[in-house]
């Protein structure tokens, strides 16, 4: 995200100051970056909208996540959800302020251009936010809200995978990937997109606005990994295990939606043109994924379903994510559509064809999604195709973006693999038959979701 | 006396209830059951995954009545619960040997 806010977002601020002041006001210098310089201060708009898209991205975990799962799992595993995205939200806070933001966000020992050991992972002069003042900036905001945006992003990931492994996996052992996972995956994937000169992918050009391969791909490949290795549930695919309670998983959807202008208008770092293009490119294209989803799914299986429009949504969503910053509002458009349509085989053939038990389809909708949007994400950038990026070449930036792309897929799937297997050999990584069947909620909390009688 | 058993749609419970009423008839027993008839099931599918659900939801209405009262009886529980569809539901009738009010002890049609 810091890149976009350089490249856009700070021209235009930094244009506007000029203007509105006359003088040109004390600037850092940012040689990769070139063309940009951010004012040396903090603006109280763009730190009132950053406090409000923090709150914003963190409703997307709890409830809105947690909902969005909750209502797609049986009656008997709905606390056991819930309680995986609330714990993982405490837990990464708590890891996020003693190594996280550090590992992420610390410029130690990068430079321009070069590549080291601090272009993949940051150091840990900024454990437990060493140096951290109410003075303290990050571009024209606090830095304090800016630790705070990101810790919610560090938050939502993990929690993605929930609903790969839902229904029987031990809450120890969830405990124990989510923290492992977050840091050895999440951050320094993290770091090498968004830290600035001399990180990895960010050097090499990749965009990613606001976290299509950080985020989603990320956890949509662990997602697919995860359920491979821990293996399907009981009865899987013959016993029905339809949703328990699609209103809440309807109520979850609309709560991301939402929570995602924070999301995505949140990563220009500032409420500026860019923050408002991002925010109506997403809105067009989840309605254009929502409805790609509802055609695909009219057309195929006569009838167009609930849990369908939603998940096309939360799809359309997930693909503008990387494209927020640069794609037009006809690319968006078109992005959002072929999301829909995409996702909806993926979620529906594929999993069926392969057999593997993505309970909710983490992979289907997160990883697909993500793929799709960060590869469009690129030839949508270029002005040629109505976007707004720097991108000159399509093909140059498609293949800037393919590597991005893999390169994320690659980490998160020999490393998810790697702590999976430690974990399963350690610790066990699924409860036995019996909880499994009694239901997790019972079996591992001591509580019902529904008392009724 | 005759005993009535008979499993409805679960919307024309009102309509039934009502219709026995005007029959003269002063009680009814009423359960929520499932099973499965000539209607069968139905399927429900959730992202490509498809369900056959073979027990539909339906109501067993259970009903006491003298011999005279049983083809009004018939007549209104069959007239209100019936929509021409398949799954309409059914009506069992069996002898009823003695009828029996606990409070007054009471017997037979007296009890009913």
């Amino acid at each position: 995200m810091r890149f976009e806010r350089r490249v856009t977002g700070n021209g235009e601020r930094g244009a506007g100051r000029l203007l509105a002041l006359g003088a040109l006001l004390a600037s850092v210098a940012l040689p990769a970056w070139g063309q940009a310089a951010a004012p040396a201060h903090i603006d109280s708009g763009d730190t009132a909208w950053m406090l409000t898209a923090t709150a914003l991205v963190l409703l997307m975990t709890i409830p809105g996540l947690a909902l969005f799962y909750g209502g797609m799992v049986r009656a008997k595993n709905l606390l056991s959800v819930l309680m995986q995205c609330f714990a993982i939200t405490a837990m990464v806070t708590v890891l996020w302020i003693v190594y996280g933001y550090s590992l992420a966000f610390s410029t130690e020992g990068m430079q321009a251009g070069s590549i080291g050991w601090h272009s993949i992972i940051g150091g840990l002069d900024r454990a437990m936010l060493a140096g951290l003042k109410p003075d303290s900036r990050y571009q024209t905001v606090p830095e304090a809200v800016f630790v705070m945006f990101q810790m919610t992003f560090a938050i939502i990931t993990p929690a993605l995978i929930v609903g790969a492994y839902a229904e029987r996996m031990k809450f120890s052992a969830m405990l124990w990937f989510s923290g492992l996972w977050l840091t050895f995956v999440y951050l320094p994937v993290a770091h090498m997109v968004w830290s600035g000169p001399g990180s990895l992918l960010g050097d090499l050009g990749v965009l990613d606005f606001a976290g299509g391969t950080v985020v989603h791909i990320n956890a949509g490949i662990a997602g697919l990994v995860a359920c491979l290795v821990i293996g399907k549930r009981r009865g899987f695919p013959h016993v029905p295990m339809p949703p328990h309670n699609l209103g809440y998983t309807v109520v979850g959807a609309s709560l991301l939606w939402l929570g995602w202008f924070g999301f995505n208008a949140g990563s220009a770092v500032a409420a500026n043109g860019s923050a408002g293009m991002a925010m109506l490119v997403t809105q067009i294209a989840t309605a254009a994924a929502a409805l790609g989803w509802l055609v695909a799914e009219w057309v195929v299986h006569g009838r167009p379903s609930v849990l369908g429009i939603v998940s096309g949504a939360v799809a359309g969503l997930v693909a503008v994510t990387p494209a927020a910053g640069t794609a037009g509002p006809g690319g968006s458009l078109v992005l959002g559509f072929a999301a829909g349509v995409v996702c909806f085989f993926s979620a529906t053939r594929l999993k069926h064809k392969f057999g593997y038990d993505d309970s909710l389809d983490v992979f289907g909708v997160h990883a697909v999604a993500g793929i799709l949007g960060g590869l469009l994400t690129g030839p949508l950038a270029s002005p040629a195709l109505g976007g707004f990026g720097t991108v000159t070449s399509l093909w140059g930036q498609l293949w800037i973006q393919a590597k991005g792309v893999g390169f994320t897929i690659a980490w998160s799937a020999v490393l998810s693999f790697v702590l999976l297997k430690l974990i399963d050999k350690t610790l066990g990584l699924r409860v036995d038959d019996e909880q499994e069947m009694v239901g997790l909620d019972i079996a591992l909390h001591e509580e019902k979701a529904y008392n009724l009688s | 006396m005759k005993w009535l058993t008979a499993i409805i749609k679960p919307f024309t419970l009102d309509d039934v209830r009502q219709a026995l009423s005007e029959a003269g008839v002063a009680g009814m027993t009423v359960t929520e059951v499932k099973g499965f008839g000539r209607q069968h099931g139905h399927t429900e599918l959730y992202r490509g995954a498809e369900y056959v659900v073979d027990f539909l939801p339906k109501l067993k209405i259970e009903v006491a009545v003298a011999d005279e009262q049983l083809e009004q009886a018939i007549e209104a529980i069959s007239g209100a619960a019936r929509t021409g569809k398949i799954g309409d539901g059914k009506i069992f009738v069996s002898e009823l040997e003695q009828a029996i009010r606990i409070r007054t002890m009471e017997v037979d049609t007296d009890a009913l």
